[in-house]
Formats: C-alpha cells, structure tokens, sequence
C-alpha cells in the first residue's frame, strides 16, 4: 500500500475517499495510515474489532453466567467449604475469645474464667439447640465430644438456676417476666410490647435496654438482650409472657458481685434491685470448673480443651489433613494412629484399580480398533454398532446387567456350572468385591477406549507397515517398531480418558463394589448423606478434583479439548 | 472384498484332523455338562472327524450334507437333553458343516495375502477370534437382560422352563408391574418432566454460545471453552456434592428447579461440543451474502443459518436428553422423593429390594437407546451431506 502513487489519474474528488485517504497517508510519511473518515486505521481497526467482540461476548455472556452459578459456583462452595470451620467460633464466642490466651502445649487446665464462658455459650447454644450439631462437628476430630455436649446441654441449666432460686427465694419479684422487662426495657418499648398481640400478624416490638440500667448492669443487660432476641425472633414467642433464662440471673449475680452502683438507679424495681444488691455476697455461688467436672469428668481432659482451641479459627486445614489420615494437633499435623488410617488406603486402592480398568481397557480395546481400522468400511460400520450401543444403553441399564450376571446364583456362574468348569458349592464369588468392580467398569469404559484408538488407528497408512515387512521385518517387528508407535496417540487419548472417568465413578462401585471394590467417590457420598461430615467430603471431593484436573490438563496438552469426540 | 489368492483343495489329513480338535474341543463342554470329560473329547473328536471325511470325501454335495449335517446333529442334541440341547446341536451341526467346507475347500486362504505363511494365517483367523469375543463381551450383558426380562419367575436367572423355552416360563408380568406400579410410574413422569426443559435450557444457552464461540475474535477463547466444558470433565460426584451444598443453601436442594437447572448444567458441553462442530465446517460468506441481500441479523440467523445447523443443534441436544435421562449421581444428591427419576428409582431398586421389574425397565431403555442411536447417525449423515453441498 505504502507504495501507491498518487500522481496517477486525474481525481476531483475531495473529501473522504479510500484514494484521498491514502494519498493523505503517503504524504504524511511518518505520520500513522488513516482510514476514510479521518481516524487512524489502526484505530478504525480495532473498533471494528472490538464491535465483534463485544458481539461474541453477548452471545457468550448468557450461557457462561448460567454455567458460573448452577455449576460454578457450587464447585467453588465446596472447595470453601473443605476449609470453612466458622461453627466453633459462632456456637462458643466467649469460650474461643477465653481461650486465645491459654497455652495449649502446658499441663493445666484453662481458668476458671474461660470454663464460665463455656457455661454461657453452651446455655445460649442449648436454648438455640445448636450446641448437638457443634458436638457432631467436634466429634468427628475426638470421639466422644458428641455426647459430651449432649449431656452438657441437658445440664447447664442447674448451674444457672443455682443463682435463679437464690434469687427467687429472696424476693419473689424476681420470678415474673413482666417485672425483669419493666427493669431491663424502655418505658416506650414495654408499653408497645404489652399492647402488641400475638394473632394481629404485626412484628414484635425489639427490645431496648434502658440506657440507666444498661450502665449500671451491662452484662445483665447484655444477657437479656440476647434473651429477647432469641424469644422475638427465633422462638416466636411473645417476650411479654416469658420468663428470663437462668442465664440472665447469673449474669445480675456478676453485675452486682463486682459492685454495680444500684444507687445510681430509680427507676422500677430499684428497691428490689438495692435489696438484692446487699443480698448477693451471702449467696451460695457456683464453681464452673467443679460443677463442669460433675457434668462429665472429661472437662477435665486436655483432649477436649486442645480439640476446642485447635478447631477455633474460622478456617481450618483439619479436613485436609483428616482426608490423608493425620489429625491437627497442638503441635501441629501429625500422622493418625495405625488403625485409624483409610483415606491414602482408599486413594490408592482407587488409583489402582482405575489403573487396571485402564490396562484391560486397552487390552481389549486395542484389538477391536485395530481390526474395526483395518476390516472394509461396510463390516466396520456393522461392528461399530456392537462397540456404539453399549456407550449408548443407560449406565444403570449396563450395571444392571452385570449385578445380575454376576451373581452367586447369577449367569456366569451359572453357565460355569453347567459346563463343569467350577463345582456348584465353589461358585466363584464375582460380586461385592473388587473383580465386580473391574469387570463391570471395564465393559462400561471400554467403548471410551474404542473410539479414540480408532480415530487414531484409522489415520495410520497400512503401506508403512507392508514397507517394513517387504524390507525383510517379521510381524512382530513390523507391528511393534512400525504400527505401534503411530497408534500409541490413541492409547495415551483412550487411557487418561478412561482414567478420568474411573476415578470418579459413583454409581457401578455401589452396586457391584460391595464393601472391599469402592472408590473415594462412595466415600464422598457416604459423608454426605450419612455421616454427615460435609467438611470431610468437601476435602475429599476437592483432593480428587484436584488428581482430575490434572490429568485433565494433561489430556488437553496431548490431545486437546477441541478434540473431544462423542460416538464416532 | 475379492479374492486374493486362488485356492485349491486340501489333503484329508489336513482338514480332518483339525476339525476333530474343534470337535474334542465342543466335546469336553459337552462331556462335562454331561458328567463324563474324557468320554465327551474321544465322541466329541471322533464323531466330528468322520462326519467331516464323510461329508467331503463321500457325499460330496455341500448343500445336502450340510444341511444333514445340521439335523443329524439337532437329532442327537435332542435325544441327549430336549429341546434346547436340540437348537445347540444344530448351531454345533451348522458350525462343523461349515467348518469343514471351508477348510476342504480351502476357502480360508481365499481372503488372505497369498505371501501369507501358514503360521501368519492361523493367527489371522485366531486374531478374528479373540476379537469378536471382545465384541461379545460388549454385547452380552445387554443381550441377556432382554430375555430375562420376560422371565415368569421373581429370578435374576434363566430358569429350567426358559431353556426349554417353554411358554410358561416367559410372560410379560414384569412389564405390566412397570406399567402399573405406582412407584415406577411417578418416576417415569418425573423422569419426562426433568429431562425435556433440561434439554431446553441447554439447547438454547449452549447454541447462542456456541455461535458466538466460533466467531473469529473471541477473547477468553480457551478459558471460556474450559469453564464451558468443565461439567463434563468433573466427577460427578463432585458436581453433586458441590450443587447438594450450595442448592441447599439458597432452597433450590429437593426442588423440581433444581434439578432441571443441575442437569442443563450437565447436558452444556455435549450441546457446545456438537455444535461448535458443526460451525467448524460453516462458510460465513452465507450470512454475508444474505446481509448482502438485505436480510436482518434475525433473518439471517433463522433462514440461513439454523437450518445448515440444526443437524447438530438437534444431535447436541438429543446428547443433553440422553445425559439428563439417564443421569442418577446428581438427582440423587440435588433432589428428594418428589423429583425420584426413572434412573434413581432403578438405582435404590438394585441396591434394596431387587426386583426383576428393573429388567424390563432395562430392556425399554435399550430400545430407546437404540432409537436414539439412529437419529444421531441419521443427523450426522445429514449434516456431512448439507455440508458438502455448501460452497467453500
């Protein structure tokens, strides 16, 4: 272009013109080609570009947002999941806050103060019943913590009413709810409160703490608050009818024990207040250690009290390390004892035995491709059929077969039996073990395996491996120098595709698997569905997400993802 | 294909000492079905080779003594075990007739390279062997579930009446238990209601994509492609763990929404994979040409470029289906009783209470699959021919 002239031709024509443009362009030398309005063509260009990009993206945009949140998303929950540990700090606040402090390595138990957090956690975690799903979470790091918040939970509440009688007994003002809400409220919110009635549909009116009493009684108040909203908003109920929990009285025993200024108040129920106030140095008290320890002696364990510390960041590595068989300790990952390890065990037994799915798949498989390669297109059309409709029939239609083949009482055996081979009381026992596994998973794969060593067979000249013999090679050589090494494209294809596919399968080790033939993926829908240990599942899930992708990477590197064929 | 190499009879001390090695060979099966193993291979190879010597050297007329052959043998079947050791004696009959033929005739030379040696020949035919009993394999565990399925007995195995191919050891019942069992039938609805507006979704999403993929300035391509794809590649297992997690945290776990939602993501890459394949061999100058003559983008899209498509939309599409039908990981984790497909329902079958009705369910599926199989090949041939025909 840079060579036109501009001297040919007579041209009238001023303005934008295509020719004008470029005479401007040759004239500038050093100055950037224009188009024909004017602008830069490099500019021009990428407008024009970037329209068409824009363009595909909006054609794009809808599926992959559909993608990013029905499928996406949810993978992305998992991986957080498998690392998300925030129950400890939600369920027990006090008792993490109390427990930052404590050296987890020493001999001794935590103070006092945090076993009196303990106490107001899991009173307000019982009420909410939340305090038996913290216990199933910790239980799944120390046997045992299940039941012992279980029994905690059912306790807790005697050590609050130690102080709630006491009270009680001094004055029975202190038994009504009405009374604590005249205390602890606002004027303007008791009165909406008593007015307001449970069938109108209306919302409850929140409770304000009364700012005088709030600064006179701050945990108490807290305490309630806690209370009321819990009533109000979590139990539905109306405030004006419930009694406090022990738990606030405990919280006015300390608010007056540490020498709240009950003087400094004059509003209702000051004279009760004052007069409890001069009671409370007389009262029995509650030793939360002791009284714990009565509870179950394993609060005196420093098993539980390091499981609690060690479990109370919000995010832990603990189902990682769970899902490899060590265990977070004080001292940091350590190995599980002997007998408590399975999940390497189970990784690796998954790992060979897709490893031997793979090496049947190609030994049956290679043959089959080879001759549906070499036969004469019409025959192969014919055979294709017979390599197509197992690939097409329903995996459950396929695993359906097998469980029914192999079977004590099933075909094979039975067909074993008819021709002698095996006696009828040694029938073989080809089912809930691994050879179920392997030999139902090799003929679900096999048609994966098939197909791309085909493809690859089909591409393969027949005239280099005549070359090689009419240079004197024998069979063997002729295939194992010559063929093979063109058709090993199609087996590496086959393999890591069969590889990734056995590695995850769900559905044929359930059925045929039995207890020894499962896969990790068994394991992972266990923990889902029964054990519930979604941590543990989401860490397993994302370990063998891991192993996939990779070899999916690899996939893409030796054959790449746009080679992806489906049914021939 | 033709003959390769003109053939020529071959001596009787060839042939008929091979065919009584294949005889000894169905002998011993015999022989130890019948209780007597070495009796079984002395009959089996003695009796093959003389009726491979009479047949060639005596009767001579192929046709006749094949076909004698063949009723001789039914004969002999049937005076040994009834009726179905009849049809097995004449398989064995038509098998040795035509065995013997072909090796006296020399005709298993015919199809072979004439610069073969003998030992290169054997392993031919013995090659052909070990493959097709690879095929059968393949085959067989769908072939026997079809006639179990007519099975009279609650047995997952062919009972003494079946062999004998008596009537009363077939019947239909397990069908009409499928066509009338409440349970069954709530999951074929369910299964109905899932997998149609799956496909929907992931047809309609995944063509707009697709198009706008195969576009030639596309950025992002690859990573685009790989977000695309990736229901494909992970476990499912994984995806039904991830979903069961996060549809349960914002309500969709154990409603019909999500699952159709969980099976259109899954049914995505087939419907990408399919009809980005069919782009690939698209002449763009087409929708210029129509924009040339005036059609909007609209137009051009529905009367020029969907039809050229839709061989592969639709296979895309009929992908999604099968995926979305046959798929019981997910729905097993994403749903609850409500949204049981006919897949799930087989599932809990094969692992509670076993019982035969799952057969007959097979057997559909496999006449569905089949169907289905044939309008893919179908659309697929369509596709290469309206390809051809396109310009470019």
């Amino acid at each position: 272009m840079s060579n036109g002239s501009a001297t040919t031709g007579p041209d009238q024509i001023t303005g934008a013109t295509p020719d004008n443009a470029m005479r401007n362009a040759d004239r500038a030398d050093s100055g950037p080609m224009l188009a024909a309005d004017g602008t830069t063509l490099k500019s021009s260009l990428n407008r024009a570009l970037r329209r068409q990009k824009l363009r595909a993206l909006m054609l794009i945009a809808p599926l992959l947002i559909f993608v990013l949140l029905t499928f996406i998303a949810p993978i992305a929950d998992m991986l957080f999941r498998s690392v998300e540990n925030q129950i400890v700090s939600d369920t027990l606040p006090r008792t993490v806050a109390a427990l930052k402090d404590w050296d987890a390595d020493g001999e001794t138990l935590p103070e006092p103060a945090t076993f009196k957090a303990l106490y107001t956690d899991i009173f307000i975690a019982q009420e909410r019943k939340l305090h038996t799903r913290l216990g199933s979470r910790l239980n799944y790091e120390l046997t045992g913590v299940s039941s012992l918040f279980r029994k905690s939970g059912r306790k807790v509440e005697d050590m609050g009413e130690v102080y709630q009688d006491q009270f009680e007994d001094l004055n029975g003002y202190w038994k009504k709810g009405e009374n604590w809400n005249a205390l602890l409220g606002t004027p303007a919110w008791l009165e909406a409160q008593n007015a307001w009635e449970e069938d109108s549909g209306a919302a409850q009116p929140a409770f304000e703490p009364r700012p005088e009493i709030a600064a006179v009684l701050p945990q108490t108040t807290a305490t309630f608050e806690i209370f009321a909203d819990f009533v109000q908003n979590e139990d539905k109920d109306n405030l004006a009818k419930k009694d406090p929990w022990a738990l606030v009285y405990s919280a006015l025993y300390d608010d007056l024990t540490a020498g709240a200024d009950v003087a400094a108040y004059a509003g209702p129920g000051a004279t009760e207040l004052q007069e409890a106030a001069a009671a409370v140095s007389g009262f029995e008290t509650v030793d939360f250690p002791t009284a714990f320890e009565d509870i179950d002696e394993d609060w005196q364990s420093l098993d539980v009290w390091q499981t609690l510390k060690v479990y109370s960041p919000n995010f832990t590595s603990g189902y990682f390390l769970n899902s490899i068989d060590m265990q977070k300790t004080v001292d940091g990952p350590a190995l599980r004892p002997e007998n408590q390890r399975f999940y390497v065990m189970l990784f690796m037994r998954t790992l060979f035995m897709s490893l031997v799915i793979t090496g049947s798949c190609i030994l049956l498989g290679y043959p089959v491709g080879y001759i549906l390669a070499n036969l004469p297109a019409k025959t192969a059309n014919l055979l294709m059929i017979l390599v197509l409709l197992p690939f097409w029939t329903s995996l459950l239609v396929r695993t359906s077969a097998w469980k029914v083949m192999l079977q004590q009482q099933g075909v094979i055996n039975d067909t074993l039996v008819w021709l002698g081979i095996v006696a009828d009381d040694s029938r073989l026992a080809l089912i809930n073990n691994q050879t179920g596994t392997i030999i139902a998973m090799t003929h679900i794969l096999l048609p994966f395996m098939i197909l791309p060593l085909y493809s690859v067979m089909k591409t393969i000249p027949p005239s280099y491996v005549r070359a090689a013999k009419s240079l004197g090679a024998t069979n063997w050589t002729a295939f194992w120098r010559v063929y093979f090494p063109q058709s090993v494209p199609g087996i590496g294809a086959g393999s890591i595709l069969v590889f990734i596919l056995s590695i995850g399968y769900y559905i044929t080790p359930e059925i045929v698997g039995g207890r020894t033939g499962v896969f990790i993926s068994n394991q992972i829908a266990y923990h889902i569905s029964s054990s519930l240990n979604w941590g543990l599942a989401a860490a397993l899930g994302a370990i063998l997400l891991a192993v996939v992708l990779g070899l999916y990477w690899t996939y893409d590197k030796i054959v790449g993802i746009d080679n992806v064929k489906l049914g021939g | 294909m033709t003959a390769l190499t003109p053939i020529s009879r071959t001596p009787v001390s060839f042939y008929v000492p091979v065919v009584a090695a294949a005889g000894a060979l169905a002998g011993l099966f015999v022989g130890t079905a019948q209780g007597s193993t070495i009796l079984g291979v002395l009959l089996g190879a003695i009796l093959m080779g003389a009726i491979a010597f009479v047949i060639t050297q005596i009767i001579k007329t192929e046709k006749a003594s094949r076909w004698g052959v063949v009723v001789l043998l039914a004969i002999v079947g049937f005076l040994l075990g009834g009726l179905p050791a009849a049809i097995i004696g004449g398989l064995f009959g038509w098998f040795f007739g035509w065995f013997s033929f072909w090796l006296y005739e020399g005709r298993y030379r015919a199809r072979v390279a004439p610069y073969l040696t003998p030992g290169q020949v054997l392993w031919h035919f013995t090659f052909r062997v070990i493959c097709g009993a690879i095929l059968v394999f393949l085959i067989t565990p769908i072939l026997v579930v079809m006639p179990l399925s007519f099975n009279a007995e609650d047995f997952f195995t062919f009972t003494p009446e079946m062999l004998r191919f008596d009537p009363e050891g077939y019947s239909l019942k397990h069908y009409e238990d499928f066509f009338t069992n409440a349970d069954w039938q709530q999951a074929l609805a369910n299964s109905v209601k899932i997998a149609p507006v799956a496909t929907l979704l992931s047809v309609g999403f995944g063509t707009l994509a697709a198009i706008g993929l195969s576009q030639p300035h596309v950025p992002f391509r690859r990573a685009i492609m790989a977000i695309l794809i990736s229901p494909m590649i992970v476990p499912l297992i994984i995806s039904a763990a991830g979903m069961y997690f996060f549809y349960s945290r914002i309500g969709l776990q154990g409603t019909y929404m999500g699952v159709v939602l969980a099976h259109a993501a899954l049914g995505i890459p087939f419907v990408i994979i399919t009809v980005t394949a069919t782009l690939v061999g698209f002449d763009n100058s087409l929708t210029r040409a129509a924009a040339n003559m005036g059609a909007g983008p609209v137009t051009t899209f529905f009367r020029v470029q969907m039809p050229l498509i839709l061989p592969g939309v639709i296979s895309g599409g009929l992908f999604a289906f099968i995926t979305s039908f046959d798929e019981v990981v997910v729905v097993l984790f994403v749903g609850s009783a409500g949204q049981k497909t006919l897949p799930w329902q087989m599932f809990t079958g094969l692992r509670e209470q076993i019982s035969p009705t799952i057969l007959a369910v097979a057997t559909i599926l496999v006449a569905i699959s089949v169907a289905l199989l044939t309008v893919v090949e179908l659309l697929r041939r369509r596709s290469e021919r309206l390809r051809g025909m396109s310009p470019g």
